[in-house]
């Protein structure tokens, strides 16, 4: 460890504390604020039968009756072994989200792999080519495809390519008795919704940090040096714009892990968006707290991961004076 | 739609509209009821019935809470998957409402139907080949009962005090009150049968019943697959070789779901989705009308609803048909202010008829000197699907008698916890009971606990306990009739609508008359349904 990367590594040791703190205020912020929706389990599920000495005793079963900080404290000890408890429903939440998750994470991954590197590398071709057709074309398409709400985008796609067309199910309902090929065939009209949602957004956000770069002085004295455009992007102006980019990209993965329930609601799939909503619906509160852990997880891990790319990734902190 | 809103209760029931008791249908005290094989309903339906094929279902409310345990059943998936498919109860209801045997071959009440005995069917296997006795239909009873029980059918267990068997196929049980409708409570959907485990209590996590499918893959809150059991002790049921019940919470996937041929059968179609489907000739809508009915409850011990003439002056200034052509685009029925359906056995006519009448309205408001009425009527989505859009209307048809209707929108969230019970005049969405006795028991007696409407009458309250343990049947009609005027005459209830369970299917699925006490023909379309292709 030479001493050019003292003020990288304490950089990134602060950020990773940083991120435990900010789930730690996250995870209090969730558990106290669940226990503010109005209405409860024992009188959602109880229905007609949710008399004072049921839902006591469905209360009881539940140990809500024990002090809220030590419910938070032994949920957080929980948590972060790995143990999320128990649903109310009697099932370890582990059980219950688990195949939600691994499904979310599925299309989460297929839809990254595929997203990123074509939209940084269409991001790079409308830079280097701004103002000409591609570049027109690829604003005006990524401009309409983020006015349009995601359900709209989702019904769209269902109804010329199931609808209409017939090639592809209209649910994406996989199950676990469904082999790879026929799991992946059904997934194929959420990813492609997932694919024009996050790619206009990360195009749009790589086109726009390449740009600014490109009218900083540097730029310009490559230019005047004979540089080729094409090399003046990729050498010069890329790698600094790495860290704007890095962010946007952290954001939209973070959205496809979290912000993917309409999607799945439209097309049923099976994932951890739609466990949240049941989950709030029967106010299954160990539920609820796992989904926005996860998904805060999610969103701090990703911009940390972000930040730390941006961190490395700058040329002032790299060769300090 | 789930039935665990705070509302809904098990199944209600439907019955020939005759007053007199059917000899089958409803049951004397002391009538010994004797059933054979279980027909579909109409005749002739049996032979057009082909067999094979698979029946998709689409459903609307499965959740990833559901589970095989009988007691926390609360979706429509649970009950047309387990209780209809997978399971029988001891007793079952006919898409005509009567009530006829299914593991119990007849039962008998005595004098006073506090003690029920049951003659159980024999040779009855479980699908793990286990046989059926006399014990595993008591420990499936005892299941819901005890301490602790948070079960969905304790409203109904609580009233018995012991079960015993008498041999293999006898089951006796002592209520603490008479109940001359005890045999058609058991048909309430938690009450199916599992087999018995040795010491006590019943074996459930085996997803092993007595149906006419067997359980083959569960996945909560997405499906459920069953296949057919061929050693099922109805003669020629089922028709299907499988069922799959998918869940699809999305009106709109639904119906695409349908449209590509994913499902056979969808349920819950969006009232908007009726003409498209209706246009589309391999498919069809049917509706079976039901219990559930959508209100505006006045509650009658707080000011100024305490007052009879301002009660009636709002039933008269309410335009019903404009409400169910404008909110629910015909789909629904006019009420008379009466919570019992037309389809229940004891239903009675509650005349007259109420109607759009502002004038009498303002005259009845006048006579009373409170010609300068305003009330707050407390709304949310929640409460039932376009009560806000019916508030509002009936805001309108108010001011034309000089009522000032002051529309609250409420939060969706908490609804039942916040408003409903709590504010004097709100909007309810009731799913009704398998009784009249059960219905005014859990929302109409004084001490009832969901008295939404704050109804409070003697002789109400008196004709109800004569009635629950009644065996002369006409004196009973008449004491129903009686309870149910009372209602239409006096009581908080403003019938908006009743609503009928609404499918979507394609022309390949045939079925008989179906039942509308609970949705997908009292669960049991998978028993009962054919396909018409195979």
């Amino acid at each position: 460890m030479n001493k050019s990367s003292h003020p990288i590594l304490s950089m990134v040791v602060s950020r990773i504390g940083l991120g435990f703190l900010s789930l730690l205020i996250v995870s209090l912020v969730i558990f106290f604020s669940v226990s503010l929706l109005p209405g409860s389990y024992a009188s959602a599920i109880l229905g007609q039968n949710a008399t004072p000495e049921a839902v006591a005793a469905m209360e009881d079963k539940l140990g809500l009756n024990q002090p809220a900080l030590w419910r938070y404290l032994s949920w957080l000890g929980g948590a972060a072994t790995g143990d999320l408890g128990m649903s109310f429903a009697g099932r370890p939440v582990l059980d219950v989200l688990g195949p939600r998750l691994r499904n979310t994470v599925t299309l989460a991954a297929i839809t990254a792999v595929i997203a990123v590197p074509l939209a940084i590398t269409l991001g790079v071709l409308c830079a280097r080519f701004r103002g000409r057709f591609l570049d027109r074309f690829l604003s005006t398409s990524t401009l309409a495809s983020i006015s349009v709400p995601e359900f709209f985008v989702a019904y769209i796609v269902m109804m010329v390519f199931a609808v209409k067309l017939q090639w592809f199910p209209s649910m994406a309902g996989i199950r676990n008795s469904m082999d790879w090929g026929e799991q992946f065939y059904r997934m194929v009209l959420p990813i492609l919704t997932l694919l024009m949602v996050i790619l206009a957004h990360m195009v749009r956000n790589t086109r726009a940090a390449i740009l600014s770069v490109m009218a900083s002085p540097y730029v310009e004295m490559a230019r005047l040096k004979g540089e080729p455009e094409g090399r003046v992007v990729l050498r010069h102006a890329l790698p600094n714009a790495i860290g704007p980019i890095a962010s946007v990209v952290a954001l939209n993965l973070a959205y496809l892990i979290s912000g993917v329930v309409v999607v799945e609601v439209v097309f049923v799939y099976p994932g951890v968006g739609q466990a949240m909503i049941d989950a709030v619906r029967n106010r299954d509160v160990p539920v609820i707290q796992a989904c926005a852990l996860i998904f805060a997880a999610a969103y701090i891990g990703f911009n940390l991961i972000a930040d730390i790319i941006s961190i490395i990734s700058n040329p002032r902190l790299l060769h300090p004076r | 739609m789930r039935y665990s809103k705070g509302l809904l209760g098990g199944p209600g029931l439907s019955s020939p509209r005759n007053m007199a008791p059917s000899r089958r249908g409803f049951l004397g005290g002391t009538a010994m009821i004797a059933v054979s094989l279980v027909m579909p309903a109409f005749a002739g339906a049996q032979e057009a019935a082909k067999k094979g094929g698979v029946l998709r279902y689409g459903m609307n409310d499965g959740s990833q809470q559901d589970a095989l345990e009988p007691g926390s059943w609360n979706t429509v998936m649970c009950g047309a998957a387990f209780n209809g498919a997978l399971c029988n109860n001891l007793v079952e209801l006919l898409p005509d409402g009567s009530l006829a045997g299914d593991l119990a071959e007849s039962w008998q009440g005595n004098a006073d139907s506090t003690r029920w005995t049951f003659t159980l069917r024999t040779g009855v296997k479980f699908h793990d080949g286990r046989a059926f006795t006399a014990e595993d239909a008591r420990q499936s009873l005892l299941h819901h009962m005890g301490e602790n029980s948070t079960s969905g059918a304790l409203a109904i267990v609580s009233q018995i005090s012991v079960i015993e068997t008498d041999g293999e196929d006898r089951l006796v049980i002592t209520l603490s009150q008479g109940n001359a409708d005890f045999p058609y409570l058991l048909s309430d959907y938690h009450l199916s049968i599992f087999p018995a485990r040795e010491g006590g209590g019943i074996d459930w996590e085996s997803g092993v019943g007595t149906g006419a499918f067997r359980l083959e893959s569960f996945e909560p809150g997405i499906a459920v697959r069953l296949v057919r059991n061929p050693d099922y002790h109805k003669p020629g049921l089922p028709h299907f070789d499988a069922v799959e019940f998918v869940n699809i919470a999305d009106s709109t996937a639904r119906l695409n779901a349908l449209l590509t041929g994913e499902v056979d059968v969808i349920e819950d179609v969006d009232i908007r989705n009726v003409t498209l489907i209706e246009r589309n000739p391999a498919l069809k809508v049917h509706r079976t009308p039901s219990l559930r009915h959508l209100t505006f409850d006045m509650n009658c011990s707080v000011a100024p609803f305490d007052n009879p003439a301002v009660r009636n002056a709002l039933k008269l200034a309410i335009d019903r048909e404009d409400i169910i052509a404008k909110v629910f685009l015909g789909e629904g029925e006019v009420g008379n202010d009466n919570p019992v359906a037309p389809i229940m056995p004891l239903w009675a006519e509650t005349p007259p008829q109420y109607v759009y009448d502002p004038e009498a309205a303002r005259a009845l408001l006048k006579e009373a000197g409170m010609e300068e009425l305003k009330v707050d009527l407390s709304v949310s989505d929640s409460a039932f699907p376009g009560a806000i859009e019916a508030a509002v209307l009936f805001r309108e048809h108010a001011a034309k008698a000089g009522i000032v209707i002051n529309v609250i929108q409420e939060a969706d969230d908490g609804y039942w916890d916040n408003v409903w019970l709590k504010k004097p005049f709100n909007a309810s969405d009731w799913y009704g009971r398998v009784t009249p006795d059960w219905l005014f028991a859990t929302s109409y007696t004084s001490d009832s606990p969901w008295n939404n409407t704050g109804f409070k009458n003697a002789r109400f309250d008196e004709l109800h306990q004569q009635a629950r343990a009644e065996s002369d049947q006409v004196k009973r009609a008449a004491e129903y009739a009686e309870m149910q005027q009372i209602l239409h005459d006096d009581g908080g209830v403003i019938t908006v609508a009743f609503v009928s369970w609404r499918l979507a299917m394609t022309q390949n699925i045939g079925h008989g008359e179906t039942g509308g006490i609970l949705p997908a023909d009292n669960h049991r379309c998978a028993e009962r349904w054919w396909r018409t292709d195979v």
